[in-house]
Parts: structure tokens; C-alpha cells; sequence
């Protein structure tokens, strides 16, 4: 019994760390531009589908895959911060469809290049570590678990101690204000989407030899996304970063322990208990709904 | 043009238009015609300035409740599709209580979790929803018999007939509730909620009327749709469904009563005749999905916007 405590506890951790990179991203985009990204799921499903065209395909070596995977989702959310959420900052209904049409554009064009089935990607390395007969941990589910804590404390670094970050920080307060304090927008939203795109882009690349990709493999990953960034407060990272872990503890466990659908059930009342007893999710403050 | 007579041409055209299409084109008025039930009771949830990811969900619980009723309790179908509205209305009267605790992105959220958690009790319980597969041979529309004629409820022409004239009877309410003092409120708490409150209007106890008669409506057209296909499952009323409910309020436009209705009417149009048409097969979500972006990013207000310029060129020229 310990043993399997133990077992779906390294499981949760492994979900933790890639929900709360998805999470993260989902979360800065909506604090700087006040746009919530329907199509996060899929810059996710893209990062994967960088792996299976690149690896899977040509053999590329996969760590150079992964980088390419997040420079290229993170150039993809340039774009759409260019072509769709500069023109629509004050109209967050509009940014919303937008952002749904968009996701319809990337699923058919992912559709149309790789077929809607399930894409093979071959392991990366099939080496188990083995704490005991019934515990163990792949390898690549610890890299996921590494490069999560490497980029997030790297996030952090960036947002409290370069200017950009500082500039970042401060028109998610308030966008008037620091336009005034001579800090771009425009320049500070492509940033934001830079960063948030690229890490779904890596959550995706990292995790493609683990789960199965396919075209439509954003939608669950969105529904836990907005499940995360609720609870842990809209706008706030930290609780994004902490939601992100108890989401995932409590998903695994009632996964492991019941079935799936009775962990998505929970999961969403978990977050409906949240939002009665403080609206404003964990972290989140009143004025930033 | 005198009123009574452009209604007058509405009604000839909307009378004689089935008879132009093809049977698929036919199923697919059938299926508009209740979507145009749906997304006008969608308008009037939204007339308090709170927009709702679980109205899909709503009219399932419509659909589910009126086909167990006729089939477990063998409820003549009209009926049980007034009484599938009602318990659609008393879902959503109880799901208020935790909902409008929260605003704005939150209540968004929050009504898309309490849809969520509606469809997967679906989808998990076998007895009574059916599980995944959910129900099959739901009864259809008793045959009617007129006495000069039978009216067979199974043809799409006259279930078209059927769901037209209740659907426009469904809008005429609407539309007498929006112009009635209390719609009036709702129009008051949209845009000035703070200074409504400060005037003495109970803003959640408004918020939560047009959240239940929007919901009353939805589960009305759940009804209309089940006892027409025969049989619903939980996918039949997920989020992907909501994504097009939404898409066709915003791309219509929501200030004007007709907004949403011309938004599902040019958006179905375009997806399933056009497109289909023009055998875009395969690209039609990415031509769909291009719709929506241009027509967010350069028709902000809406098709209705210009309608509305149409009208107001014709008046002053």
C-alpha cells in the first residue's frame, strides 16, 4: 500500500509539472493582455507535433528538437499577438473567439499534415530508475519533472530581476500606468505571448514520447488549465504554480483510487468549492476579474 | 413597407422555403430552426452582462429529462417537453446559488465546471442516462391526425413545420419579456449594475430570473432536438457545441434582439451548405475558423452592425 502511495505520488508529481508550465503560460498571457488563450491546448498539441515531425520523422537529436519546439510555438504566439490579440485589447469577448478560431485553424492544419490519428513518437530513453520492485520512475517523466522546476525558476529569475520582467510585471497591474512610465505594450504583450506559447510549446515537446498525440489532445489539457489557473487566483503565478500541484495530487490519487471520470468530477468540484468559498480563486484579488 | 406586411412575406418565405432543399438540407432547417431557439434564449442570459459556458449543458438536461420522462414514464411527448423545459429551469434555479457568487471570467468558468460536471454524471451513471452511449429510441412526435390530413412527425418538413411554429411562439415570449419592466432591469444591471443595486434592485435576484427563463428556453430546445434525432448522448452537448453557440452570438452581435439569431442563420449557412457545397470537406473548420477571426478583428459589434447602418441609410436617405 505504501508502495502505491509512493508510485501515484512520483505520477502526480510528473502531471504537476507539466500542468503548472501549461498553466503558467495561460496565466501571464491573461494577466498582460487580459485575453483568455482558447487555443493554449493546442501551442501545447503543436509542440508535440514539432516532436513527431522532427524525431519521430527525421531523427533529429531530440534535445535540439525540444528547443526548436519551444522557439517555434513561442514564434507562433508572436503571431497571434500580432495578427489577433493587438487589435482586439479592449474587447476580451473578441480575443476569446479569436482565440477559438484560431485553434480550429491549427487542429485542421495539423489534421491535414499528419492525419487525425495517433502519432507514434519512439522513446527517448527507456531507462527506469528503480527505487523498489513496485516503485519506479522513467526517465523521461523525471526530465519533465526537471525542465519544469529549471523553466519556472528560470520565469521567475526573469520576471523579478531583469527590466523586461520588471515592464512585464507592471503592465499586468496596470496597463495605463505603465504606458506612461514609457514601457511598450505592444513590445511587453509579444513578450508575454512569446513566453506563454513557447512554455505549452515545451510542456508539449517534452511530453509527446509519454502520452498519445493527436490533433484533438489540447482540449483536456485546456479544461485542466482553466481548472488550475481558477483555483490558484486568475493572475496570479505562484498560485497558478500551487493549483497546478494540488490539481494534479488530487486527480492522480482519485484517478489511481477510483476511475477517471470520477477524478474529473472532483476535480471540477474542487474548483466549484473554491470559487464559493473565495471567488477570487487562492491568490487572485477582486479587481482582476 | 408597412410592418404587418413584411412579417406577412417573413412568414410566406419561411412557410414555402423547405420545399426548395434537399432532404439533408432539410434536416439541417430542422436543426437551425431549434438552434435559433437556443442561441435567442442564449441573448437573454446574456442581457445581465453574464456570459454562460454550461447553456449547452442546460438544454441537455432539457433533452435528457423530457426523453426519460416519455420513455420511462410513457409521458405524452408535448407534454414531457414542456416538463423537460421546467426541470432544465430548476437545474439551472439551483446551479445559481453557487454560480452567482462569482462574476465576470470567474462566472464564465464556474458555469463551464458546473456544465462539465452535469455531462460526465451523464456519462458515468448507465442507469438512467445511458452512459457514454447515452439514449437511443427516444419516442418521436406522436403522429397527429388532422382528419384531412395526417401529420407525420418523423418527415423533417413537418417536424420543421411543428418546431417553426413553437419556436416562434418561444421567441415572441422573449421578446415581451425583454420590452416588460423586468427586461428592462435586466438592460439596467448590464450596464450600470452598481447604480441599479444603489436603486433598490435586487441585482442577483434579477440575474438569476434570466438565468432560469434563459434555461427554461435552452431545455425547450434540448427537448425539440431529442424527440427529433431519437437519440442523445453526453458529446452531443460538450463544449465544442457551446464554442459554436457562443461564436454565433458574438459574430452577430448581442444588442439587438436579432443579432444572435443572423449569426446562427449566416454562420450554419456558411459551415454547412456553402462550404459543404464547395466540397472544402476537410478545410472547413480552418475556413470556419478564419470566419470568426476576421470577422471579430473587422467587424467588431457584430453582423447586426450592419444591418443596422443598412436601416438607419435607408431612413435618413
Amino acid at each position: 500500500m505504501a508502495e502505491l502511495l509512493v508510485q501515484t505520488g512520483l505520477n502526480a508529481l510528473y502531471a504537476a509539472a507539466y500542468m503548472s508550465l501549461i498553466a503558467v503560460g495561460l496565466v501571464l498571457i491573461f494577466g498582460v493582455m487580459g485575453i483568455i488563450n482558447f487555443a493554449h491546448g493546442e501551442l501545447f498539441m503543436l509542440g508535440a507535433y514539432v516532436v513527431v515531425a522532427l524525431y519521430a520523422d527525421f531523427q533529429v537529436p531530440y534535445v535540439l528538437v525540444a528547443a526548436l519546439g519551444l522557439v517555434f510555438v513561442g514564434c507562433v504566439g508572436v503571431a497571434m499577438e500580432w495578427a489577433m490579440f493587438r487589435r482586439l485589447r479592449d474587447n476580451p469577448l473578441g480575443g476569446l473567439v479569436a482565440s477559438i478560431g484560431f485553434l480550429m485553424i491549427l487542429q485542421a492544419l495539423v489534421s491535414m499534415g499528419f492525419g487525425v490519428r495517433m502519432a507514434h513518437v519512439p522513446p527517448v530513453t527507456q531507462e527506469v530508475i528503480i527505487f523498489s520492485e513496485r516503485v519506479r520512475l522513467p526517465v523521461q517523466r523525471l526530465i519533465v519533472i526537471l525542465a519544469a522546476i529549471g523553466f519556472l525558476t528560470a520565469l521567475w529569475a526573469f520576471l523579478t530581476k531583469t527590466r523586461f520582467g520588471w515592464a512585464l510585471r507592471a503592465s499586468a497591474q496596470d496597463q495605463e500606468a505603465a504606458a506612461l512610465q514609457g514601457i511598450s505594450i505592444n513590445q511587453t504583450a509579444g513578450i508575454a505571448m512569446f513566453i506563454g506559447a513557447s512554455l505549452a510549446g515545451i510542456a508539449g515537446a517534452l511530453t509527446a514520447p509519454l502520452i498519445s498525440v493527436n490533433p484533438h489532445m489540447g482540449h483536456s489539457v485546456i479544461v485542466a488549465a482553466f481548472i488550475v489557473i481558477i483555483v490558484g487566483g486568475v493572475g496570479s503565478l505562484e498560485g497558478a504554480v500551487l493549483a497546478a500541484v494540488i490539481y494534479a495530487f488530487v486527480h492522480t490519487f482519485v484517478t489511481t483510487f477510483a476511475d477517471g471520470v470520477i477524478a474529473d468530477v472532483v476535480g471540477l468540484l474542487l474548483m466549484l468549492v473554491v470559487l464559493i468559498i473565495k471567488p477570487t480563486g487562492l491568490f487572485g484579488t477582486a479587481d482582476r476579474a | 413597407m408597412p410592418r404587418g406586411l413584411a412579417w406577412l412575406l417573413l412568414a410566406l418565405v419561411l412557410v414555402a422555403l423547405p420545399h426548395g432543399l434537399s432532404f439533408s438540407q432539410q434536416e439541417i432547417l430542422v436543426f437551425l430552426t431549434i438552434n435559433v431557439l437556443l442561441v435567442a434564449s442564449y441573448r437573454l442570459l446574456t442581457l445581465t452582462g453574464e456570459w454562460s459556458l454550461g447553456h449547452v449543458v442546460i438544454m441537455g438536461v432539457g433533452a435528457y429529462a423530457s426523453a426519460l420522462l416519455s420513455k420511462r414514464l410513457g409521458i405524452y411527448v408535448p407534454v414531457a417537453m414542456l416538463l423537460g423545459a421546467g426541470v432544465a429551469a430548476l437545474v439551472a434555479y439551483i446551479l445559481s446559488f453557487p454560480l452567482f457568487r462569482m462574476k465576470g471570467f470567474y462566472f464564465l468558468i464556474g458555469s463551464f465546471a458546473a456544465g462539465e460536471v452535469i455531462r460526465l454524471l451523464w456519462k458515468r451513471f448507465r442507469d438512467p442516462f445511458g452512459g457514454p452511449k447515452g439514449l437511443k429510441r427516444i419516442e418521436g412526435m406522436p403522429d397527429l391526425d388532422l382528419g384531412v390530413y395526417a401529420l407525420d412527425f418523423f418527415e423533417p418538413i413537418t417536424y420543421y413545420y411543428f418546431a417553426a411554429a413553437v419556436v416562434a411562439f418561444c421567441l415572441w415570449i422573449m421578446w415581451r419579456i425583454e420590452r416588460s419592466p423586468v427586461g428592462l432591469t435586466f438592460h439596467a444591471i448590464h450596464w450600470q449594475d452598481k447604480l441599479a443595486e444603489a436603486s433598490g434592485v435586487n441585482v442577483r435576484a434579477y440575474r438569476t430570473r434570466a438565468f432560469v427563463l434563459a434555461s427554461g428556453f435552452a431545455g425547450f430546445s434540448g427537448a425539440l432536438l431529442a424527440h427529433y434525432i431519437g437519440t442523445i448522448n453526453p458529446n452531443s452537448f460538450d463544449v465544442e457545441q457551446m464554442v459554436f453557440v457562443l461564436t454565433w452570438a458574438i459574430v452577430g452581435g448581442t444588442a439587438t434582439f436579432y443579432g444572435p439569431i443572423l449569426g446562427c442563420i449566416v454562420l450554419t449557412v456558411l459551415n454547412e451548405i456553402v462550404l459543404r457545397e464547395m466540397g472544402f470537406e476537410q478545410m472547413r473548420p480552418l475556413v470556419y475558423g478564419l470566419i470568426m477571426i476576421l470577422s471579430v478583428l473587422f467587424l467588431p459589434k457584430g453582423l447586426e452592425s450592419v444591418v443596422q447602418r443598412v436601416l438607419s441609410a435607408r431612413k435618413t436617405g
